[in-house]
């Protein structure tokens, strides 16, 4: 996804630069910046380090919190470097309006796609070691000794001929005033040396997380705040046509009733409960335009018109897949179908906004603070430097809250009719289910072509459904004459997310069907099909030439060896070599994403031929490094919760063109009872290419699960989610 | 107006009577650590105790809380230290984002109050939030090491 991260970026400075804000272009090295702009309280080193007079370490990174541990991790990274006493660390936020001042020195605050640490580690890294080179340079001077006669430990600096001592603390004023080290004379450590990263330290909040102190946005208190609901119009497209307000101004608390844009109507109350049940009250008519006549059923029929349509992207090919299918002693093929989700975040969306003509701030907990600055400086109309974003942790991100910013926009646009007062705008778990950007809509047609030998000699994979970046970054997408590359997560020819195989003659293609449902980034975005799509039909080519699944697998895996690694550890683990426990069955899956490995072996059993219990899955991941290895358990484990309630709970229809389920009784979501024992296997391969962690491991969950079902019970199971076909996860 | 007992203090509270008991807590006696989930009693991330069991705040009217003790996550630690399943989640680190998990821990405190050394089965049973993030290994982990604290 790095390039819907340029485009967003620019993106984001175009818009900015068309409302005045003349700023720099470019990502600046993280040491380049002077000390002497920063105006902070706590001395400040660079802008990675800041260090107080009793120690503390104050480390800030652009990059948010959601729960995925990325900010412990990259605090992890700079602390490394630094050599400091990670006891004595904490972590801030910058500010994207800080950044924006200081030509953008902590990089990019996009917080997706598995991006955070593997994209900023260098940075972060050297930032930490250019800090350290000048706490030392520091104390050197104070001395007046060499630079290179002293080392740091710990917060501690000695000078090594005289055994003299200074810590950190005492010497991190005046290295702030010292110029930032040339990039060139810059060291970073050999991973192998790693003290504090690679180790399994504990993420930073947890008190705060177990006690309620934690303040999410939907928790945030401003003094005169008052509290907004809001309902935009439930089929996507259309507007307000009219809305009856006195009917409800009356109500106790009521402030006001306004139109937010052309399509969305808030309530305004001192309480959010009295906002709420106020806009309940409200008649609202909706203008709902043509897209009211769309259904599930009429999506669906589109996408399989696509399966067999002339035209379509090419995303992958090798040899002449025409002439194999044309020459096979037998051919399979199979459809499959993937259907709209929705994040289902557990803190809905939500943010804070206090405008005046001066001034537009904004609380808000989102994924990337630079997509929230650029809808405050769109939304409220004024100047970078009258705007700012105040990032807080978020309650669950999963992608809904990176490239979207639309609740950003609505909090603005209601507040800029209230002037000076802080409007705190929530969103029910209604309006949350019905506004989302949902999980894109996909079916596959596979065909194999096998030998007289029985060997597989092509592979057809025909994709026809929605692309994500034609509706969210469309220019990307017109570059690229009509194609989004991203459709071809996991099966792609190079890159990020390349295919694990090597096949004889095998093509790869899309057929784009976009809807009015708009897509978004749903944790792992595409290869949540695609590892479907093509680990289950790996499975059915096995079985059709009579062979073992892995054995099978392993036939197309010789140029792969790091796909090979993963997919023989969980082989290996699970007991594959030997018959399962009696009344289990195994299924296995293998991917590589965001540029980690990624494979998963399950035991489930089925009882009734439909209660599908999963006791075990064995994941491993070679994501080259492991900064945190105990966070990359908790997303891999946690990525199987959210991968196997999509499975076999999770669809969002379509009805009169607005999305049905509302809330979690018809969009239900794994508790423990159903939660499998996860064993995993952290790999790290190592190589120049560092690996996301937070996504790739949901792919292979469901593909390893179906495969096992077929196992069991002879059943081919090809469409999401398994509740359709009376199957249940017990 | 309504009279609630909440963490041990009494509070007079300007709500209609039948407000849920989940926003009175937030909005009017500016507790924040019970989350908004759903608001239909099915994620379980509003759990607070009422005379001691396990309930989900959304759905109960603040009428309904009147005369009862009720405690919300702020009142779970005493005098300063944690609750031992407060402990156990620390020593586990078992939050993600942490925004369903305070009401998780209150579910988990009550259920450890009725069984103190759960089976799996128990905590099958009894346990039924929803956590987005999946921290269910840990939340299982952590409730063992909680009851043998």
């Amino acid at each position: 996804m790095d390039q819907s991260l340029n485009l967003n970026r620019r993106e984001f400075l175009i818009s900015t630069a068309a409302v005045g804000g003349g700023l720099a272009l470019g990502l600046q090295l993280p040491f380049g910046v002077n000390a002497a702009v920063a105006a902070d309280v706590v001395p400040e080193v660079n802008a990675w380090v800041m260090i107080r007079p009793d120690n503390t370490v104050v480390i800030r990174v652009a990059r948010s919190e959601m729960g995925q541990g990325t900010i412990t991790g990259l605090a992890q990274l700079v602390a490394e470097e630094l050599e400091c006493d990670w006891s004595k660390v904490s972590t801030e936020y910058p500010t994207p309006g800080q950044n924006l001042k200081r030509n953008r020195v902590w990089g990019s605050f996009s917080t997706g796609g598995s991006r955070g640490i593997r994209t900023s580690h260098e940075y972060v890294r050297q930032g930490g070691a250019a800090a350290r080179m000048m706490l030392v340079q520091a104390a050197a001077d104070q001395w007046k000794v060499p630079a290179s006669e002293c080392r740091a430990v710990n917060s501690i600096i000695t000078h090594q001929p005289t055994g003299r001592t200074v810590t950190y603390g005492k010497v991190a004023d005046a290295a702030g005033k010292l110029p930032a080290p040339d990039i060139k004379t810059i060291q970073l450590k050999d991973p192998k040396n790693w003290k504090i990263a690679g180790k399994p330290m504990k993420r930073f909040g947890t008190v705060d997380k177990v006690t309620g102190r934690q303040v999410y946005g939907f928790d945030l208190k401003l003094p005169g705040m008052v509290n907004a609901a809001i309902m935009e119009c439930p089929v996507f497209g259309g507007k307000i046509r009219n809305f009856d307000a006195a009917k409800v101004s009356g109500r106790k608390g009521v402030k006001k009733v306004l139109q937010v844009g052309d399509t969305a109507v808030a309530v305004v109350a001192d309480t959010w409960w009295q906002a709420k049940t106020a806009l309940d009250a409200l008649p609202i008519e909706w203008d709902s335009g043509a897209n009211a006549k769309v259904s599930s059923t009429s999506i669906a029929a589109e996408l399989k018109a696509g399966l067999t349509a002339a035209q379509a992207f090419v995303g992958n090919k090798s040899g002449d897949i025409k002439t194999a299918l044309a020459g096979a002693a037998k051919t399979i093929e199979a459809e499959y179908a993937y259907p709209y989700q929705n994040h289902a975040c557990m803190e809905p969306m939500n943010a804070t906004a206090r405008y005046t003509p001066d001034k537009c701030e904004v609380w808000v907990p989102t994924q990337d603070g630079e997509a929230s600055f650029a809808a405050v400086l769109e939304a409220s109309g004024l100047p970078a430097d009258k705007c700012e974003v105040y990032k807080l942790d978020l309650g669950g991100g999963f992608g809904r809250r990176g490239a979207f910013q639309d609740y950003v926009t609505q909090a603005v646009l209601i507040a800029k009719q209230m002037p000076g007062i802080p409007v705190k705008l929530l969103w029910s778990r209604e309006e949350d289910m019905r506004q989302g950007r949902f999980h894109p809509v996909m079916q596959c047609r596979l065909t194999g072509s096998f030998d007289a030998s029985n060997n597989l000699t092509g592979l057809h994979m025909r994709l026809s459904g929605q692309s994500i970046l034609a509706a969210v970054r469309p220019a990307i997408v017109e570059k690229a004459g009509g194609k989004d590359s991203a459709t071809f997560q996991g099966v792609a020819d190079s890159g990020e997310h390349s295919l694990g195989y090597t096949f004889p003659n095998m093509l790869v293609d899309h057929a784009m069907r976009n809807t009015h449902v708009p897509p978004g980034f749903w944790r792992g975005v595409n290869i949540n099909q695609n590892a479907i799509f093509l680990e289950c039909f790996m499975d059915e080519l096995a079985h059709a030439a009579g062979e073992d699944p892995v054995a099978f697998r392993r036939r197309f895996m010789a140029g792969h060896p790091r796909n090979l690694a993963v997919l023989n550890a969980v082989a290996e683990r699970i007991g594959w070599d030997r018959p399962a426990p009696k009344g289990r069955h195994r299924g296995i899956a293998q991917m590589k994403a965001f540029d980690s490995f990624v494979a998963a072996a399950c035991e489930i059993s089925v009882e009734g031929g439909n209660k599908v219990k999963v006791h075990r899955i064995v994941a491993a991941t070679d994501s080259g490094y492991a900064v945190n290895p105990a966070q990359i358990e908790r997303q891999i484990a946690g990525s199987f919760v959210y991968g196997l309630s999509a499975l076999f709970m999770q669809e969002c229809t379509v009805k009169d063109g607005r999305i049905e389920q509302e809330n979690f009784h018809s969009y239900n979501s794994m508790r423990i009872a159903q939660m499998p024992r996860v064993e995993s296997i952290i790999m790290p391969g190592g190589g120049p290419v560092w690996g996301g962690v937070g996504e790739p491991t949901i792919c292979v969950a469901a593909p390893a699960v179906l495969n096992a079902f077929f196992k069991a019970t002879g059943k081919r199971i090809r469409s999401v989610p398994l509740k359709n076909h009376g199957i249940e996860l017990v | 107006m309504v009279q609630l007992n909440i963490n041990g203090r009494s509070h007079q509270i300007d709500v209609e009577p039948d407000t849920p008991l989940l926003w009175a807590i937030r909005e009017q006696v500016g507790l924040t650590g019970t989350k908004y989930g759903c608001g239909v009693a099915q994620c379980g991330a509003c759990t607070v105790h009422m005379d001691g069991a396990a309930v989900r705040s959304c759905v109960i009217p603040a009428s309904a809380a009147v005369g009862k003790k009720i405690t919300t996550i702020e009142g779970l630690a005493k005098g300063g230290v944690l609750h031992k399943v407060q402990k156990a989640w620390v020593d586990h680190d078992v939050p993600q984002c942490g925004y369903c998990q305070t009401g998780m821990v209150m579910a988990v405190a009550a259920l450890l109050q009725d069984k103190p050394r759960p089976t799996d089965a128990d905590i099958d049973a009894s346990i039924t939030n929803i956590c987005r993030c999946g921290t269910f290994q840990q939340v299982r982990e952590a409730i063992h090491a909680a009851a043998k604290a």
